[in-house]
This record gives structure tokens, C-alpha cells and sequence, in this order.
């Protein structure tokens, strides 16, 4: 099966401590396809950035690691565009300056100058910036911010975008909004996104799979659980579908089981091969990725 | 038109409150905040010159009694005189040399004619102009050094591992025990018949370097080393080369960092600068100040105190200049820069 794009290949790390080594991920297992897109939900300190920093290669895993289309790596680089929690805008350059400096460093010497504008504006206004773009990020909205992060991340044209916790830091409105912009992007431009979320509903209306990670120490991939929900979605109708509502009710349950249980036993040693089998997984149409390959 | 004017002008802390009152807003506040403003300062100034006065008089020195304030600008305007009278005759010099070589020549057009240069004394302007200009070059220099070893010492923990210690014990050194070190290598190293720079200028400037290079040094420091993690990530997500992480990321965001270390070292040197002068006897306000004390005439303490207070009005307005900039290119314009 080519559908293996991404693949989390038994990544553990341990950090040193005054106490010792401190082992927060086991041997986290997880083969990703080509335009899928996957969270990664789970309790606050269960790893779920370390393993986002890990793919992006700005932690190294002390042992397994990161093969992105058959190559390992192990730096960072643009193929692997992050959308900040924060937004990481610098705050000295304008929207479009932010993205300029994104797209002149990828781009150098590919494209001209006006196809860089172009390609600049482009992006901008997939992310529905294109009205403030030559605004600061302190004279636009936290929502604004957020959209800009991502026009950033989709002009470096990466192979994987990946995305910790994009929405967190915003209100239940302007989240919305934006988790239907990505929605667009998505059904346009059919990325590869690894998601970070704390938010049930959020994993359970972007995502084609919900990979639920169980607490630190030694936190690993608890469940997986795939998506079936057709495309487009729309988050009103979805309400009352009965499918949706169980899904949200299964990373509930799970979540709900898991909380405070500190030495839960991760699933069985060889969890990929279970996922991977779809064993585990409550869905009977095939995956997306599958049939992209 | 109008309503962009009167808020250019209110954003000027000092004029906001007149400019509400000739809008009529508030008179009463209005009113109060000019006296908080103005007055109390004013108030406090007459009352320090009262006390001065009624001090200085009861104090007898070798020189006569202390001047107090009225003696003070006696003096202030005998120097503004003298430096007129000096500009005069150095005009009446020019015109003469001029004339008479226009006749040299209407006689003889192959004449050799030789212009000279007026060779007056230095006036006091022509000193604080010197001294403006040799601490200029002097800071300067300074932050030529300490901004490039700055960053790199910021992003790299082994490279301040290594010059840290280094800082800490040339930060302290007085401006007197460098001078003479300084006054020995540049003779032995500055050779030539024809100096472009006077040597008594090249010891004060690298000697104000010497004394004034460390705030914005340790301040650069300390901006580069606390750039903010995600930001690090953002350059390391975009793979960008060290020159352009610098250029585009670590400079801009250690600016504001920077400039409070330039405002204290521009500072610094002004301070040091009048005691390099003295020593050197590198023609600026320093040395004015010692040859009016070698001088002793009845004016010599007199003319110090004119000094005094324009060393303390230029060092005043040299850190209002640089918080101007500070304000003109800082990107966080909420920031309250003071």
C-alpha cells in the first residue's frame, strides 16, 4: 500500500530531570496517508506537542523516528510547516510580510518576484486575510493572527501541515470560523494535516482519523478512532446526526476513562499493526487515504 | 486637516493639556495638569536657585566667594560675547587675506597667492561642538563592537561562556586608568607626519569607547539570549541561514533591548568624555573646565558652573534625542518607552 506518507515509527523520548530520565513517550506507532487528516487528542501533558515536535524536528525522539515519503528526518524544514498555538507572527512585519519571508526562503530562485506576490496574495486570501494583509499582527484580531499562521504554513507548499492546538487560545466564535475556513482549504487543496486538539467536537469535524493518546509517563497511542463522516461537512447538520454524536461520545468515554489514570496500560505492543489492520476501528468504509492510493 | 494636527500635537505628552484647553475640554483638569506639569517643576527649580544663592554666598574660596546664579549667567553671556567677538575678528581675517590677495592678483594674474586659515582660540561653542563630536565617534565606535559580538555571544551559550567573564571585569574600569594605557598605544601605533586626527582626540574617543561600549554590549546580550521560543522555532521551520535569522528575526527583536543599552552608554560616555578631555587635553569642554581651574581668575568658578549646567543640558538632551528614535522605530508602539 503507497498510501503511507508519514510514518511515526516507534518514537519514544526521555528528557533528563534532576530526578532522573524522564520517559514521556513509548514507542508511539502511527502510519499516516497522503491528504489525510489526523488528531491528536488527549489530557494536558500527555505528549500530544511532543509528538507534533517531533514530526516537525524540532525535538529528536531519543529512539524510533520520523519517515516522511520514504526518507527519515530528522531537522526542521518547510516540507513540514507548523501553525503555532500562538500564532508566531513576528510581530514587527506585516501579514504579508510574515508569509513574504516564508515564501522568499522556499521559493528562492523558483519563483520570480510577481509570481511570488501572486503566490503571496494567494494564500493570504485562502485564509481569508486578503482585506488586512498589510496590517501588524497587534492591529488585527487573535482569529486574524491565527489565519495569517496559517497562510504562512500553506505558502511553504509543505508536504505535511502541521498544527498544535490552532485554535485553542481563541473564543468559541471565531474558532468556529476558522475551523470552517480549514474545512475549505482542506476540500481545496487536500493536505496532509496532523492536528493538535483538546476539543472533542473540533477532532471529531475536521478529522478522517482521531488518534487518542493515553497519559504521561510513558504516553503512547491509547485508540484510534476513524471519521466516516461524509464530505463536505457542515458543523449545523452534524448536530443532529447520530453518527456524529457517537463519535463524540466514543473520544468522550475515552477520555472520560483515562483521566487521572496515570498508569492506564497503553494497547496491546504491536498497536500499529492492530490500527493499521483496522481492527480497532469502528468504521467499515475504507479510509480516505486508501482510496488516494 | 485640523483634527490630525491637534492629535500629532497632543501625542507630545508636555503640550497634550494646553492644546485640550484651547479645545476647551475640561478646562478644570486641563488646568491641573498643566500645573502638575509645568509648575511644580518650575517651582522646584526657583527654590533650588534661591538656595543656591543663599549657599554660595556664605562659601569663601582662594577664587572669592561661590558664584551664585546671577554670576553664573554673567558668565554664560561673557562666553556667548567672546565667542561672537572671536567669529568677528576670524570674518574681518578672511576678508582682509581676501582682499589682499584680489589685488596681488589684479596686478600680477601668475602671482603665487597663499590662503591661510584663521588660527583663533577655540571659542566655548568651538569646544562643545569638539566634545559633541569626539563622544559621537567615540559611541559610535562603540556600538560597532558591541552589537555584532552582542548577538553572537546571545545566540551562542559557549561564545558567552567565553567573553562573559571578560565583561565583567573591563566593565568597571574608570576612564582615568584607561587613558593612560590607551594614550601609550595610540602614540606607539598612530604614526604620522601628517595626522589626520589629533591624537589628544583619537585617546578621548577610544577611551569613551573603552568606558561606554558594556550597557549596550550586556544589554544586547540579554535581548539576543530571551528571543522568544516560538519565534527561534519559526526561523528553524523555515530553515533560514544564520545571517538572515539574524537580520530578520533577532535583531528586530532584541531592538528594544539594544536601545536601552545605547541610552545608557551614550550616557555613560558623555560622562566619561569630560573626564578623557581633562587628561588628554583634547580641546572639548573637559579641557575647558581644566584651564579654567588652572586659570583662577575671579570668572574661573564662574565659567565651571557654565559648564556644569551644559554638560548636564546636552547629556539631558542626548538621552531625549535617542528615546525619539527609540520611539520612531520601536515595531511595539504600546510598549511604554520612557
Amino acid at each position: 500500500m503507497s498510501a503511507e506518507h508519514l510514518l511515526i515509527d516507534h518514537v519514544s523520548i526521555e528528557f533528563d530531570t534532576p530526578k532522573g530520565k524522564f520517559r514521556a513517550l513509548d514507542r508511539v506507532n502511527l502510519r499516516i496517508g497522503k491528504g489525510e487528516f489526523v488528531s491528536l487528542i488527549g489530557h494536558s501533558g500527555c505528549g500530544k506537542s511532543t509528538v507534533l515536535n517531533i514530526i516537525a524536528g524540532l525535538l529528536q525522539a531519543t529512539e524510533g523516528g520520523i519517515v516522511l515519503d520514504g526518507k527519515e528526518v530528522n531537522e526542521p524544514g518547510p516540507e513540514r510547516a507548523v501553525v503555532f498555538q500562538n500564532h508566531s507572527l513576528l510581530p514587527w512585519l506585516t501579514a504579508y510580510e510574515n508569509v513574504e519571508l516564508a515564501v522568499r526562503q522556499v521559493f528562492r530562485g523558483k519563483k520570480n518576484k510577481r509570481e511570488m506576490k501572486e503566490w503571496i496574495e494567494h494564500n493570504l486570501r485562502l485564509a481569508h486575510m486578503d482585506h488586512a494583509m498589510h496590517r501588524k499582527p497587534s492591529e488585527i484580531s487573535g482569529g486574524m493572527k491565527q489565519r495569517v499562521g496559517i497562510a504562512r504554513a500553506l505558502a511553504m507548499e509543505p508536504s505535511v501541515l502541521l498544527m498544535d492546538e490552532p485554535f485553542g487560545a481563541l473564543d468559541a466564535l471565531t474558532r468556529a470560523h476558522l475551523q470552517d475556513s480549514l474545512m475549505e482549504i482542506q476540500n481545496a487543496l487536500n493536505n496532509t494535516v496532523v492536528m493538535i486538539t483538546h476539543d472533542v467536537d473540533e477532532a471529531v469535524l475536521l478529522s478522517d482519523r482521531i488518534v487518542m493518546m493515553t497519559n504521561g509517563l510513558a504516553a503512547t497511542i491509547g485508540e484510534v478512532l476513524s471519521v466516516d463522516l461524509p464530505r463536505p461537512r457542515d458543523r449545523l447538520a452534524l448536530a443532529d446526526d447520530s453518527r456524529y454524536n457517537h463519535l463524540r461520545a466514543e473520544v468522550l468515554r475515552f477520555l472520560h476513562e483515562r483521566r487521572g489514570n496515570k498508569t492506564a496500560p497503553a494497547v496491546e505492543e504491536d498497536s500499529s499493526t492492530v490500527i493499521e489492520n483496522g481492527v480497532k476501528m469502528p468504521s467499515k468504509s475504507p479510509r480516505k487515504a486508501q482510496e488516494a492510493a | 486637516m485640523m483634527a490630525q494636527i491637534s492629535q500629532r500635537l497632543e501625542s507630545a505628552a508636555w503640550l497634550a493639556p494646553w492644546v485640550r484647553l484651547l479645545k476647551g475640554e475640561n478646562p478644570r483638569e486641563q488646568v491641573s495638569a498643566i500645573v502638575r506639569g509645568v509648575g511644580v517643576p518650575l517651582l522646584a527649580f526657583l527654590l533650588f536657585l534661591g538656595v543656591w544663592d543663599a549657599a554660595a554666598s556664605r562659601i569663601q574660596t582662594s577664587l572669592g566667594a561661590v558664584p551664585g546664579p546671577a554670576q553664573v549667567w554673567e558668565q554664560a553671556q561673557g562666553l556667548w560675547l567672546e565667542h561672537r567677538q572671536e567669529r568677528e575678528k576670524a570674518e574681518a581675517f578672511y576678508q582682509r587675506q581676501e582682499e589682499r590677495n584680489a589685488k596681488k592678483l589684479a596686478q600680477d594674474p601668475t602671482a603665487e597667492v597663499k590662503w591661510r586659515s584663521y588660527n583663533g582660540r577655540p571659542t566655548y561653542l568651538d569646544q562643545i561642538v569638539t566634545s559633541l563630536y569626539t563622544v559621537f565617534v567615540g559611541f559610535s565606535l562603540a556600538v560597532l563592537i558591541a552589537v555584532p559580538v552582542g548577538v553572537v555571544c546571545g545566540l551562542s551559550k559557549t561564545m558567552y561562556a567565553a567573553v562573559n567573564p571578560l565583561i565583567q571585569i573591563f566593565k568597571p574600569v574608570s576612564p582615568l586608568a584607561w587613558l593612560p594605557l590607551v594614550t601609550m598605544v595610540v602614540s606607539a601605533v598612530y604614526v604620522t607626519d601628517d595626522p589626520l586626527l589629533e591624537k589628544s582626540f583619537v585617546n578621548s574617543a577610544i577611551t569613551v569607547t573603552l568606558c561606554c561600549m558594556w550597557p549596550t554590549l550586556v544589554n544586547t546580550i540579554v535581548g539576543v539570549s530571551g528571543l522568544d521560543k516560538d519565534l527561534n522555532n519559526v526561523s528553524l521551520v523555515l530553515r533560514l541561514s544564520w545571517m538572515t535569522k539574524v537580520r530578520k528575526v533577532v535583531l528586530p527583536f532584541a531592538v528594544p533591548m539594544i536601545f536601552t543599552g545605547m541610552r545608557l552608554s551614550l550616557g555613560v560616555g558623555w560622562m566619561v568624555l569630560i573626564a578623557a578631555e581633562m587628561l588628554a587635553q583634547n580641546p572639548g569642554l573637559g579641557k575647558f573646565v581644566w584651564d579654567e581651574f588652572q586659570n583662577g581668575s575671579s570668572n574661573s568658578l564662574g565659567r565651571i558652573m557654565v559648564a556644569v549646567f551644559t554638560i548636564g543640558t546636552i547629556g539631558f538632551a542626548l538621552d531625549r534625542g535617542m528615546l525619539a528614535i527609540q520611539r520612531r522605530i520601536a515595531w511595539d508602539k504600546t510598549a511604554d518607552i520612557r
